[in-house]
């Protein structure tokens, strides 16, 4: 592990701890998928993506869709941080009022590009900014974060069709397979098969990736971003993850899509984090 | 308010129409784009495509990721205008509808062909009678049904800038026309086509043509109505259903639609709220479409003029005192 990406792995704590805080003050919520994208928002969020925190409309930006609406929580931690809107805002979660909305809201939130929750749609729209940016001559990159899960619904497999059809290598397709949905494991609901080779047989350039080591996932997405990586097609990352990933209390119960938590639940996961990353360790505790 | 006593069928399909404007509006406006789903032939939009190919864009037979690109690209701030047969455009992707455009406010512009009968042979499987309910129930989206080509080049403009999301539903076919030239449109506000005394007939789109003949009809016999054309079904004109009401103590509504979510409930809300008065609803009540050409289809679910007439005497009995 090279100190390189010590500030990227420390914000990819700081999302956990803060997804953690924000679900604690309301009470529950859906961190089993918040925890296992945490770390490629950190890539995202720490240095990748051209964003103004000041500025959160600029026109020429990055945009990032969080196809999988219901992470907002751990891209509000990311956004918060990089200093979108104020920490004070993560207390208010899902309170009548609030900013932060349990499903991403761009109307509501600072940073947050497209309002999602029905799954499948923030395909659709992430690839129409795609092919809007290049018709109006915008090199930004447009980043769509998708659940494999999600990858269930029809919908994700017409707009993988006219990304490809189009040729939109300005598009990053994330898929977090973190192999759980909401009922159980994907592979027994409804299986995906081998997304790698569904993505390149549909006209993506498609790799994998260990969706829990931002020292692997930084250069994929900087080569992209720097025009580096091959060009004609949009791109799939595969994030193989693990639903819960770097929360305790998470990591400790299946199903985990969506769950209550306890002060001392909150307590104890964030001292498990704060233990991972000074040893050094993997967010779910592994060695490097 | 001009109309024509002989309506004879309009030489410009009301498709045609729809794509002269928008190739006028595209030349105006560099952010007007297209976007097709495998029935631009159908829909006559094949010439917009030929005169712009850069700002039209075939998603293929995929009406839900047509919705979502549409509304990528009014977020990037384009002005999409989605068109396909009504039932692609609004059933098959309602939830895209209403969240990807609708709730975050990305302003698309669905145009929906073949209305209720004018879907003719295409039959039950392709006749929308629940687009307007289904559209109604979205906040702020606006939706007219233009009574004919005339109405629909009017519209256009109106529905590309002075509102959010908007649907238009029209037949794809050439239709009566119903306006002389000259004849003006405001989004919002209804057309008073004829002054009465006894009855108010409110209808929309080919309802319009079918209202005029009823008042033709009851003129005949000595009973006076009022016509209103309610091309504008939301945001309803209010004010002009509390003047008929005023002016005539009794409602007649006319819809090429589903009795339930359309015109008539709309009118039906004002009335109940702000102005008591008998209402009767001519719609389709409790019924699939079927084939059959407009006549046969008019005549099936008891759209006709003769049924209004019928519908305006039964309204009148139901008058306080009468």
């Amino acid at each position: 592990m090279t100190h390189e990406f010590d500030s990227v792995r420390r914000l990819a704590a700081d999302i956990r701890i803060w997804t953690i805080r924000q679900m604690e003050a309301f009470g529950a919520g859906h961190i089993g998928g918040a925890s296992s994208i945490a770390d490629t928002l950190a890539v995202l969020y720490g240095g990748v993506m051209r964003v103004d925190p000041k500025n959160p409309a600029w026109e020429d930006r990055d945009y990032l869709v969080m196809s999988k609406g219901h992470c907002g929580p751990a891209l509000y931690a990311a956004l918060a941080l990089r200093g979108f809107f104020p920490m004070e805002w993560l207390s208010t979660l899902n309170k009548i009022g609030t900013r932060l909305p349990s499903h991403c809201d761009r109307l509501r939130t600072p940073g947050i590009d497209a309002s999602t929750g029905s799954l499948g749609q923030g395909t659709s729209l992430a690839t129409g900014m795609a092919f809007g940016r290049r018709m109006r001559g915008s090199d930004g990159m447009v980043y769509c974060i998708v659940g494999d899960g999600e990858l269930q619904e029809g919908q994700v497999w017409e707009a993988v069709q006219f990304a490809a059809t189009h040729k939109l290598d300005n598009l990053v397709f994330l898929i977090d397979q973190n192999g759980a949905q909401l009922d159980g494991y994907v592979a027994d609901i409804c299986e995906a098969f081998d997304v790698q080779k569904k993505f390149e047989a549909f006209g993506f350039r498609a790799v994998e990736v260990n969706g829990h080591d931002v020292e692997a996932i930084a250069p994929i997405l900087t080569d992209i971003r720097d025009g580096k990586a091959p060009k004609g097609k949009p791109h799939a990352i595969i994030l193989k993850t693990k639903k819960g990933t770097g929360c305790l209390y998470a990591e400790r119960k299946f199903p985990n899509h969506h769950l209550t938590v306890s002060k001392a639940d909150a307590e104890e996961s964030i001292a498990e984090i704060e233990r991972r990353y000074s040893e050094g360790l993997m967010p779910g505790g592994e060695q490097p | 308010m001009m109309y024509l006593k002989d309506r004879v069928t309009d030489p410009v399909a009301m498709r045609d129409a729809y794509c002269d404007t928008l190739i006028y509006l595209a030349e105006e406006h560099p952010g007007i784009v297209a976007i097709e789903v495998d029935v631009a032939a159908s829909m006559g939009t094949t010439r917009f495509a030929k005169k712009f190919p850069d700002r039209s864009v075939n998603c293929g037979i995929q009406e839900a990721n047509a919705v979502g690109v549409a509304a990528g690209l009014a977020l990037e701030g384009y002005t999409p205008f989605f068109h396909a047969f009504g039932i692609f455009a609004t059933r098959r992707c309602f939830d895209q509808i209403f969240l990807s455009a609708g709730y975050q406010k990305a302003p698309i512009k669905i145009v929906g062909g073949d209305a209720g009968v004018t879907a003719t042979a295409n039959g039950g499987t392709h006749m929308p009678f629940e687009d307007v309910a289904l559209m109604r129930a979205i906040p702020d989206m606006t939706i007219v049904d233009p009574a004919d080509s005339q109405a629909v080049r009017a519209l256009l403009p109106q529905l590309a800038y002075d509102c959010g999301n908007a649907y238009l539903r029209c037949s794809r076919k050439n239709m009566p026309m119903i306006y002389a030239p000259g004849a003006t449109f405001k989004l919002g506000k209804a057309n008073v086509l004829r002054e009465g005394t006894d009855v108010t007939l409110i209808a929309a789109g080919c309802e319009v043509n079918e209202a005029l003949t009823a008042a033709e009809m009851l003129e005949a016999e000595g009973i006076s109505a009022r016509v209103v054309d309610m091309f504008t079904i939301k945001p309803l004109d209010e004010e002009c259903v509390i003047e008929s009401v005023q002016k005539t103590g009794a409602i007649v509504t006319a819809e090429n639609h589903n009795a339930i979510g359309g015109l008539g409930e709309a009118v039906c809300n004002v009335v109940a709220r702000r102005c008591p008065a008998p209402v009767e609803i001519i719609g389709v009540h409790e019924s699939f479409g079927e084939v059959g050409t407009i006549d046969d289809l008019l005549k099936r679910f008891h759209l006709t003029a003769a049924d209004i007439c019928d519908a305006a005497k039964r309204a009148i009995a139901r008058k306080t005192g009468a």
